[in-house]
């Protein structure tokens, strides 16, 4: 009990930011029409790439001679990176459809 | 000056970024932009943290060898990225998304699988650890599978008897065993990597027997859990940009997971756990009465070219067959000749909701053609021939009469109140929930049998000689 209170005392700061954020990204995309739905599902799914920013952060706290580490985090940074720029990248050319008719 | 503060607002930017990304997403004429902000959002907290973050306790250390595998990893991944993105063509879009959603996935597992060790004896991080590690692990053997199915490798649902209990035997387990890993900390990775092949498993299990029509629906269902072992890795790190950016996509995900639903009508649980297409098509086969009848494509030009109204109601099997770009020039050649045509577009038509006006915005067809359900409905009555390309499941009555049905209680396009009926399909085959359609047998309705591409091809050829 004791260390589930100091658990979420210690990490207050995180867990206000995870309740807004929560009601953010619900509220955010409140009302979108079905035409958009694959769109922004493909764009929400980009954003989720931001995990990449953790692979590079256990990249840049692996000491150099971890030569399997460095490895497996050399993949994940590659694996982020596919979701990221692959995310992007096919809104973008979903968007153009869309843009073309106006 | 600190270093540290300019990323915090590096940080800050991207999250910023990130919501108003998604709120822009959400509007027709903004998408565009607001998908391009997320991206320099993205970019600026990818730059920031390979220059200037530094743990805590100072672990962290730039050797221009780490420098440069990252950055190698980063040129790899773009490349990559951007080549498929870019070449990939609009019908294969879902599983595209699938395939990245199953990425991000597994960097998530991976981060899991290489933080453990340096966490032990603490049993707060170790648990957003474990549960990042299960979750990425889950959505990427998911997405995978996911993946496969919607490239048709997979065809089949496959069902293992019992598979709903099975299934949730199988997930209970999965949480009690990654709650007694962070209770024991075993020392050895061995029983980590023991969780991540299980989570795998589950992830496979959990995918495998949910039909095909229902993939879009899975796949926003794994896209937020991908956010959520994102904002999992965040809460480890401390990380503010990963923890609003997993999180958004986490709930936003989810709320668009139900708004899908909402538009086949069926409830979440419905898709993950009642079988699309199981034993009950096999019942309401049997009630067929009345023939399928052939209509040559001379027949159905003389018709369409005398009609007033010709409705057209685009489905997979167009996309299948590439035929946007020539059911376009049918429909100018319609025009020319003084029929009205418009486009009924069923919120699910295609394998994705909003997929169908992504193709025939990419052939050119303009937005006003485009008319959604409620609207085009009242419509049918008034309508002489209705064109019923590759779509089978949005215009199957069982949907309204067969409370047996997989598919009962969703709404479909009333194409039975107009006054004629062709359907093209390649074979007398089931649709994609694998069910039979009463359409088919219905006095007024006429098979047109044949790819799409090549029969429309013929049937402009043909118009255009009278």
């Amino acid at each position: 009990m004791n260390q589930l209170l100091n658990f979420l005392g210690e990490n207050i700061q995180m867990i206000y930011i995870i309740i807004l954020s929560v009601f953010v990204g619900v509220e955010v995309i409140g009302k979108v029409p079905a035409v958009l739905h694959t769109p922004l599902m493909s764009g929400a799914n980009a954003i989720h790439g931001v995990v990449i920013v953790g692979a590079i952060i256990v990249m840049l706290n692996t000491p150099t001679d971890n030569i399997l580490a460095l490895a497996l985090g050399f993949v994940a940074v590659v694996l982020g990176t596919l979701n990221v720029v692959g995310g992007f990248a096919v809104t973008d050319r979903m968007l153009e459809m869309f843009k073309k008719k106006k | 000056m600190e270093i540290k503060y300019i990323l915090d607002i590096i940080y800050l930017i991207a999250s910023v970024t990130f919501v108003l990304g998604l709120k822009m997403l959400s509007h027709p004429d903004t998408a565009r932009k607001g998908n391009i902000y997320a991206a320099f959002g993205m970019t600026l907290a990818i730059i920031g943290t390979i220059f200037l973050y530094n743990h805590s306790d100072g672990h962290t250390t730039r050797e221009p060898i780490k420098i440069i595998l990252i950055l190698a990893a980063i040129g790899v991944g773009t490349v990559a990225g951007w080549f498929t993105a870019m070449r990939v063509q609009m019908t294969k879009m879902p599983e595209l998304v699938s395939l990245f959603n199953g990425m991000g996935g597994a960097c998530a597992a991976i981060i899991g699988l290489m933080e453990y060790e340096h966490n032990l004896g603490q049993t707060g991080a170790l648990t957003t650890i474990i549960a990042g590690l299960i979750i990425g692990s889950v959505s990427f053997s998911g997405s995978i599978i996911a993946f496969l199915k919607l490239n048709e490798t997979m065809k089949k649902p496959i069902r293992i008897p019992k598979y709903n209990i099975l299934n949730t035997v199988v997930m209970i387990a999965l949480v009690l065993f990654g709650a007694y890993i962070v209770y024991a900390q075993p020392e050895h990775l061995f029983l980590v990597v023991l969780l991540f092949v299980f989570a795998l498993v589950y992830g496979v299990l959990f995918v495998i027997p949910i039909g095909g029509a229902d993939m879009p629906v899975v796949i926003s269902l794994l896209n937020s859990f991908t956010g959520l072992a994102a904002a999992f890795g965040g809460f480890l790190y401390q990380n503010q940009v990963m923890l609003t950016g997993g999180i958004l996509v986490g709930s936003a995900g989810t709320i668009l997971t139900l708004a899908m639903c909402k538009a086949m009508n069926r409830p979440l649980s419905n898709v993950i756990f009642g079988a699309f297409g199981g034993g009950s098509a096999a019942g309401s086969g049997a009630e067929v009465n009345g023939s399928i009848k052939d209509i040559s494509i001379s027949d159905t030009a003389i018709l369409m070219n005398y009609a007033k109204k010709v409705v057209i109601v685009p489905g997979y099997g167009l996309a299948v067959a590439q035929a946007q770009h020539v059911i376009h020039e049918l429909e100018l050649l319609l025009e020319e000749r003084g029929v009205e045509v418009v486009y009924a577009i069923h919120p699910v038509a295609g394998r994705m909701p909003g997929h169908m006006n992504v193709l025939l915005a990419e052939s050119n067809v303009s937005y006003d053609k485009l008319v959604e359900m409620e609207d085009i409905n009242p419509q049918f009555a008034t309508t002489d021939v209705v064109l019923v390309v590759g779509a089978n499941d949005v215009v199957n009555p069982a949907a309204k009469t067969d409370p047996s049905s997989p598919i009962f209680g969703m709404p479909i396009l009333d194409v039975e109140n107009a006054t004629n009926i062709i359907v093209n399909k390649r074979s007398m085959n089931a649709g994609y929930a694998g069910i039979d359609n009463l359409l088919f047998y219905q006095p007024k309705t006429s098979m047109l049998f044949g790819d799409a591409k090549g029969v429309l091809a013929k049937l402009v050829t043909e118009l255009k000689q009278m």
